[in-house]
């Protein structure tokens, strides 16, 4: 576990000591050196640095995004192996694109970092997905996807996760759907009791009950497209 | 003066053989008796009032001396289901059929003002009341009720249980909610009951 | 007739290479490999080995919450775990942004409800950072003082769960009567035993009440020997140890990249505690240590969880002795609340007053992430802000939803009743996850 022997905690510590931060500075304290490395090594992906309450903010090229946090978990200097949360912003004002935030944490050099991706409202919503350097982007990207309905390619299982996969009103986190949905309270209580949560196994799951495979071809097909029993 | 009454008083005649027999209301007595001290509780909890059942089960505020310490978690062994906590909408279909499970004779208390009323989630996602879901009982206010006003909700139910008459035909029936939309209260009655009303409609004066 | 014992000796250990039960076949042959038994005709032919798909919740008692786990199951052993939530949600997030700041730490109680206080705690942390305010020390001991006794309220909730899903009622009843003796001392605090929306802006709701640090000091003082009681009864035996060694194991490099924080992380033997690595409310200057495991398995997090709950006594009683006096609000009025007499004696005051109340405080256009150790993990609260009373954005960054997701990588390969165990080691509240 050579990989932790940076990592020290309180009065133990060699290095220096972590202290609570007093009269942080809004837009005028340092930049943490992870910035100037990315912009040293992508400096065309990178859109721009700025530094709010002494967090480090990257904004990347939505393309670019991959790779460049793959750089960031992988080189020995950065060792940004944690990553605490992926998340979405849209702003009131209709013409801000959407953001895309990936909040990183390294544990050997305490550091912390925000990268950004703006994805302009016009395109679909797509973005790569960091399922294959960290695992707990799985449900943190299948949050986003169900409260904003942007898309992680190459997440292996993108489905709703904390609304019911046939739900109908759309992506409740963006700014165009009203806080207590599109449908009459009696509408989204039908349409709430219609959707049988144990009907509705994922074909992950279909997969393991035992008289799947003893089910006609066309029937699996149609199950694998979606269509579910008790429609 | 004497034993007659007062002219102002109203005198009310009855037929003596309407009344229920003398058999038939010690049964009621006994049996009713044996329902509402040993009610066999379904806790279903979901958020914060589920943790001041726990309390209230416990031994401060013990539950066991109204006969409730037997939690019952399977609903077919079950007397009353009581909802501790908000029902989001992907939860609507589990209480229905939990509800539906729970063989008569069963009563439902709604535990807080999530439960009761859709509290302070007035918004996409929570079902405003679950008495459109199922019929209620008794409605425990308080966000959470402390453990005093749930105990207290509970002797109500006990009351109600008391007061129950064999004679009353319709007292037993299952809800039928309708086939198709699966309601058992007309839309436009749920629609009334989920509008925000009061405070809720003037929050920080944008009207949400 | 006298009794005659046979005893049988099996050839094989019951396990197979992975370590999974395995079938032993009870008719051999001479060389010892098993011997099909023929049917007699017309009868069907002998079970073989198939996988079931059972489904756990969501209304369950051993759940923790309405949460839903469908299992493949071989025999009794897990061979695959699903987990699927979103039974609790309640859009948190999105009536986030169209409630004030003061108004949003009324709902910091509800979705954490076992660390109430604590959430306040992180939301004003949060709010302050992107305030740019600086609060007086008196309100720093004070939350201090909130956030352990909410993580011994929710360590205690946990204990008492973990130990009826293990099976063992007795310290649940203990652990719930000490809780009771908190809450009597936070109600009479803030006046909510559960709910509290201790913290404002800039400040606390309420100062505490003469005759309350008494009341802390005896809690202090008792609370050991329930601590003690406890470890007597639970830590040795064999039942427990026999139940909760060797369950579900992540390595710590696993356990980083799964995201895990917390406990759960510390148990794994990663040494992360967001008080000592990121420090807010001067956590630097009090003497505790953080509780480290070695193997990461159910064991492990029921000790560090435990001694979780001794050093936050430590810190408490350090906090109860440098309580200095002074203010506990700042002195901002367009931040906070002015005092009432002078809301009502002075126009400005008033004014002021009216202001916060009806239009609620402004931050300047920005964003922050602060982030707390709550009981169950790093809890963060990432706001964004446009100049508005109301944040464009509130985002609860969970630690049990992202606990949670592991559990698929814990369960392989243990029995039914380890996933109970496994499951209830996590400490998830669903409120959190789903928010």
């Amino acid at each position: 576990m050579t990989r932790f022997e940076v990592v020290r905690t309180g009065a133990s510590a060699t290095g220096a000591q972590p202290a609570t931060q007093r009269n942080v500075s809004h837009r005028s304290a340092e930049a943490n050196p992870s910035a100037k490395a990315l912009q040293d090594k992508f400096s065309a992906a990178i859109k721009r640095v700025e530094v709010i309450w002494a967090e480090t903010i990257v904004y990347v090229d939505p393309a670019a995004a991959h790779e460049i946090i793959r750089w960031l978990h992988d080189d020995q200097s950065q060792q940004y192996d944690f990553l605490i949360d992926v998340t979405a912003v849209e702003y009131r004002d209709a013409e801000v694109p959407i953001e895309v935030v990936w909040h990183l944490r390294s544990l050997p050099y305490r550091r912390f970092l925000r990268i950004k991706a703006q994805l302009p409202k016009g395109a679909p919503l797509e973005i790569d997905s960091l399922w294959d350097i960290y695992k707990s982007a799985d449900w943190l990207e299948r949050e986003c996807y169900d409260m904003f309905g942007i898309r992680f390619r190459g997440h292996p299982d993108l489905r709703r996760i904390l609304m019911w996969e046939s739900y109908k009103e759309g992506y409740p986190l963006r700014k165009d759907f009203p806080l207590r949905g599109r449908f009459s309270r009696s509408e989204q209580l039908r349409q709430a009791l219609a959707q049988n949560p144990e009907a509705r196994y994922s074909m992950e799951e279909l997969t393991i009950a035992d008289a799947f495979a003893e089910l006609p071809q066309d029937m699996r097909e149609r199950l694998s497209k979606g269509e579910r029993t008790g429609e | 003066m004497g034993l007659t009454a007062p002219p102002e008083h109203r005198t009310v005649s009855y037929a003596p053989e309407s009344q229920e027999g003398w058999v038939a209301t010690r049964l009621d007595f006994l049996v009713n008796w044996g329902r509402a001290n040993s009610l066999w509780p379904m806790p279903f909890g979901t958020a914060c009032c589920a943790i001041e059942f726990m309390a209230t089960a416990a031994s401060d505020f013990d539950l066991a001396r109204f006969g409730m310490e037997r939690m019952s978690f399977s609903p077919r062994q079950a007397d009353v289901l009581i909802c501790a906590g908000r029902v989001p909408f992907k939860l609507a279909p589990i209480i229905r059929r939990i509800w539906q499970q729970m063989p008569q004779p069963k009563w439902a208390i709604s535990m807080g003002a999530c439960a009761s009323t859709g509290g302070m989630f007035d918004n996409y996602a929570v079902v405003q009341g679950i008495d459109t879901i199922i019929p209620v009982d008794v409605y425990v206010p308080g966000c959470p009720p402390r453990p005093e006003g749930l105990i207290y909700g509970i002797r109500m139910l006990q009351e109600k249980v008391k007061n129950e008459r064999s004679s009353d035909a319709g007292i037993r029936d299952e809800m039928e909610p309708d086939p198709s939309s699966q309601l058992y209260i007309p839309p436009s009655v749920i629609d009334e009951l989920g509008e925000p009303f009061g405070n809720s409609v003037n929050q920080t004066r944008s009207g949400l | 007739m006298s009794k005659r014992t046979v005893e049988v000796e099996l050839s094989t250990s019951g396990l197979d290479a992975q370590g999974r039960p395995q079938r032993i076949p009870l008719v051999t042959n001479d060389g010892g490999a098993a011997v099909a038994l023929q049917p007699p005709p017309g009868l069907e032919p002998d079970l073989e080995g198939e996988h079931m798909l059972i489904n756990i919740g969501p209304q369950h008692p051993a759940t923790h919450g309405v949460l839903r786990l469908v299992l493949e199951l071989d025999g009794e052993t897990v061979v695959r775990c699903i987990p699927h939530i979103g039974y609790l949600h309640c859009g948190f997030e999105k009536i986030g942004e169209y409630r004030q700041y003061n108004q949003i730490i009324c709902w910091t109680d509800r979705e954490d409800y076992l660390n109430s206080i604590g959430n306040n705690v992180a939301f004003a942390l949060g709010a302050e950072r992107l305030f740019g305010i600086e609060i007086t020390e008196r309100c720093k001991v004070l939350r201090v003082i909130a956030s352990e006794l909410s993580r011994i309220m929710s360590h205690l909730v946990w204990l008492g769960t973990f130990c009826i899903d293990i099976g063992a009622f007795t310290p649940f009843l203990w652990a719930f009567q000490r809780r009771e003796e908190i809450y009597r001392l936070i109600e009479k605090w803030v006046g909510a035993r559960l709910t509290t929306s201790a913290t404002r802006v800039g400040g606390m709701a309420a100062d505490i009440p003469s005759g309350w640090m008494d009341g802390l000091r005896q809690f202090i003082r008792t609370f050991p020997h329930t601590l003690d009681e406890i470890d007597r009864v639970l830590t040795r035996n064999a039942i427990w140890v026999g139940r909760t060694v060797g369950l579900g194991v992540m390595t710590p490099e696993e356990a980083i990249n799964w995201g895990l924080s917390g406990p759960l992380l510390r148990a794994s033997g990663v040494d992360y505690d967001v008080r000592k690595d990121f420090p807010y409310l001067d956590y630097e200057t009090y003497d505790f240590e953080v509780p480290v495991g070695t193997n990461g398995d159910v064991y492990d997090r029921y000790l560090v969880r435990f001694e979780e709950l001794r050093q936050s006594l430590r810190i408490l009683q350090q906090a109860a002795d440098r309580l200095p006096d002074g203010p506990v609000n700042i002195d901002d009025p367009r931040v906070i609340l002015p005092p009432k007499s002078k809301a009502t004696s002075e126009m400005e005051s008033m004014i002021h007053h009216f202001k916060v109340v009806m239009e609620g405080p402004r931050p300047p256009i920005g964003e922050s992430y602060v982030a707390v150790e709550s009981p169950k993990g790093e809890k963060g609260y990432y706001m964004v802000s446009d100049g508005t009373a109301k944040p464009v954005r509130w985002r609860i960054r969970p630690p049990s939803f992202v606990n949670l997701a592991a559990i698929p990588k814990m369960v392989e390969g243990h029995l039914l009743s380890d996933v109970i165990a496994i499951n209830a080691s996590i400490d998830i509240v669903m409120g959190e996850i789903d928010r």
